[in-house]
């Protein structure tokens, strides 16, 4: 029997954010587009495409969990829960996918390239595998800077079949660099089952490069929790690298906000299957189990409604950026982008 | 009088000099701490570093420029280094996906000041993998800066500037380049990135002239004084971004322009600098501008193949007297001008 403790509820307040995020982002294209049907403009709209991870949320949750103030994260075109989970500010999110100028990349970036360097977040590929070379960096860095930092890179199943994941891991283990690889697995990458693009399980590839390779469910995010706090500390210790393999349910399309059971060889069934194994339900049932009040648990949801419409707000009373802040803003002294 | 040094130790020495003003500079790349140290430009800084700050690397040039991205990001400045720009290609995802765009993707909340090195090769038959000129092809990415010093001193103070700026900087470096000797400060300077140099001032015709093609146009300009012809040559040294102002002032008083470029004519950095310069000028050019570069197919590698491939003194005098028609010049080079092109180089590479 498992007994929760107060970081738990932090997790569970985690995991419920990142949820009703995305809900929220769900019912937002469906209000918007009945804009849009009736040739009208929204009052707020978001105006990117969008990749959701519900069902993915305990890996963000519980390996960000493990993680303190100096370490980089770096994530992929779906970094909605990564950014959440570390930290990233919700109102900068929301302002940042309606294209506000006060958005967190000011509204150059979008949902596929979130970042918040004050939490940890350092930014988002929207090409498959590209951003783990970077965490690797940022662990290089650490390294030679004498900080214990860590660098996180999270991928998909997609990424494996890249061979920056190969030759990052590569390297990552020659220098035995303070790295955690995440894979989510969510078993698609698009439309596209992991059994019919790989030979072979992810986690095992880690032999390849003697380092660990740890494989776990993300449907108790604690078990992710631990194997993340593992791998961390064998970082910090100076042991090198980890690929840690989570096992996360994509429960909705490739992009966009609808489900796509009906495209697709993947059954109704199976995603009913996985929907049953909830990450956030799966915490909250724990932790009624161990007699947290259904009030208090309730109440995070309040508390997160709240985060979210003070970030709607945020959005609604943020500017757009002017057309000349396609020249502006940029780090340091700029190049010539006009010539 | 001033010091005379050879193009790879200059480059050297900026690197040393870089290293030694600021901790988070560092060399990676394949080969760098051997023996031959990148044509001799690296193995100083190995031998006074170690390999704590110069390091030899996994065949994994794609990763590596990735890694160089992530560690400028996370406060270091990184230089990668190529033996060849053939390599660069392999890079292009990390390059140009990721190191160009971070900074505008993120809104300047970070920046990513990589340098990347990578060398020309040239002759005795290399072939068509180890001897492109690809500035075109990373200078078609907003976000990088890319330079192609041609002397030792703007060797030096260029690569310093990279290394002391801000944004990814490609530098360019042609292998026949290593070898040539000049003037170069002991002390630190930098040359900025963004300014060309009039290498031979001349009234009639402006030639813009690119790395390696810089001492070709040079020599080409002395044939063509003896012909009455007073070319002025301009050293772009930067690719992007490039001295617009210094060029468009420059062909405003020739009314004539003629571009030597190391890379392939066909959508090559003559390209830019012709439809520029016509935008701007197109009723005071006198005639037609011309661009001399290699031509349209890979690199061969027959002598009798390379010779013909290459373009030369000869090849930059003939485009000049050519936009020269119509002044009283003839029509090509005379035959002593002729006998004084065409020395051989013996290799290995």
């Amino acid at each position: 029997m498992t007994t929760t403790t107060p970081h738990d509820f932090e997790l569970y307040r985690r995991l419920v954010l990142v949820r009703r995020v995305e809900e929220w982002i769900i019912d937002q294209y469906a209000e918007q587009n009945a804009y849009f049907a009736r040739k009208e403009e929204p009052p707020l709209s978001i105006r990117c495409p969008t990749h959701l991870s519900i069902g993915q949320e305990a890996a963000a949750v519980g390996v960000c969990a493990a993680l303190g103030a100096g370490d980089a994260v770096y994530s992929t075109h779906r970094c909605h829960a990564h950014y959440l989970a570390r930290g990233g500010s919700v109102d900068r999110m929301i302002a940042e996918l309606c294209g506000k100028v006060t958005g967190c990349s000011k509204g150059k970036g979008g949902s596929m390239h979130l970042i918040d360097v004050d939490a940890g977040m350092y930014g988002a590929s929207a090409v498959v595998g590209g951003s783990i070379p970077l965490a690797v960096g940022a662990a290089l860095a650490a390294s030679m800077q004498g900080r214990p930092g860590v660098g996180v890179a999270f991928f998909g199943d997609g990424a494996v079949e890249q061979g920056i994941f190969h030759e990052s891991m590569n390297l990552a283990s020659l220098r035995r660099l303070p790295v955690i690889f995440v894979c989510e697995n969510n078993f698609y990458a698009t439309l596209s089952h992991v059994s019919t693009r790989q030979p072979l399980g992810i986690a095992q590839r880690a032999a390849s490069y003697g380092m660990p390779g740890v494989c776990v469910e993300g449907v108790d995010v604690r078990d992710v929790l631990r194997a993340a706090s593992e791998a961390v500390a064998r970082a910090r210790a100076g042991d090198g690298p980890t690929l840690l393999e989570v096992k996360a349910y994509r429960w909705m399309s490739h992009v966009g906000t609808e489900f796509d059971t009906g495209k697709m060889l993947r059954s109704a069934g199976e995603l009913d299957g996985w929907r049953e194994r909830c990450a956030v339900a799966h915490m909250r049932r724990a932790l009624e189990a161990d007699g947290v009040a259904a009030s208090r648990l309730d109440g995070v949801d309040d508390e997160v409604r709240a985060v979210i419409a003070e970030g709607i707000a945020f959005a609604r009373a943020s500017a757009e950026p002017v057309a000349d802040d396609l020249f502006n803003d940029l780090a340091g002294e700029a190049p010539t982008w006009r010539g | 009088m001033a010091r005379v040094i050879a193009y790879s130790d200059a480059l050297a020495e900026a690197t040393m000099m870089a290293m030694e003003r600021d901790p988070s500079v560092f060399v990676m790349g394949v080969g760098v701490d051997d023996p031959g140290g990148i044509f001799g430009s690296t193995r100083a800084p190995y031998l006074r570093f170690g390999d704590a700050r110069v390091f030899d690397t996994p065949i994994s040039e794609c990763a590596l420029t990735g890694v160089a991205v992530g560690a400028a990001m996370s406060g270091m400045r990184p230089m990668m280094v190529h033996a060849r720009n053939d390599f660069l290609l392999l890079t292009l995802d990390q390059l140009a996906n990721h190191g160009a765009k971070w900074s505008y993707m993120a809104g300047g909340r970070l920046k990513a000041p990589v340098v990347v090195r990578a060398v020309i090769g040239r002759g005795w038959g290399q072939a068509a993998q180890h001897s492109q000129s690809l500035q075109a092809v990373v200078a078609h990415f907003p976000g990088l800066q890319v330079i192609m010093p041609a002397t030792p001193y703007d060797a030096k103070g260029m690569l310093l500037s990279a290394l002391t700026g801000d944004w990814p900087v490609v530098c360019i470096e042609h292998r026949w380049s290593f070898g040539q000797t000049g003037e170069v400060p002991e002390e630190f300077y930098t040359v900025p990135i963004g300014e060309a140099h009039v290498a031979r001032p001349g009234r009639d015709v402006t030639v813009v002239a690119i790395s390696q093609m810089v001492g070709e146009s040079l020599k080409a300009a002395s044939l063509l004084a003896a012909q009455g012809v007073e070319a002025e040559v301009i050293d772009l040294r930067s690719i992007r971004p490039w001295d617009v102002e210094a060029v468009c002032a420059s062909v405003q008083r020739t009314g004539r322009l003629v571009i030597a470029d190391t890379g392939w004519v066909t959508f090559g950095v003559g390209a830019e600098i012709s439809a520029r310069v016509s935008e701007r000028l197109l009723h005071e050019l006198r005639a037609p501008v011309r661009r001399v570069g290699l031509p349209a197919v890979p690199t061969p590698c027959a002598p009798v193949l390379e010779r013909a491939y290459y373009p030369g003194a000869d090849d930059v005098a003939r485009a000049v007297l050519e936009v020269m028609r119509g002044a009283s010049t003839g029509e090509g080079l005379d035959s002593a001008a002729e006998s004084r092109l065409h020395k051989p180089f013996h290799g290995p590479f």
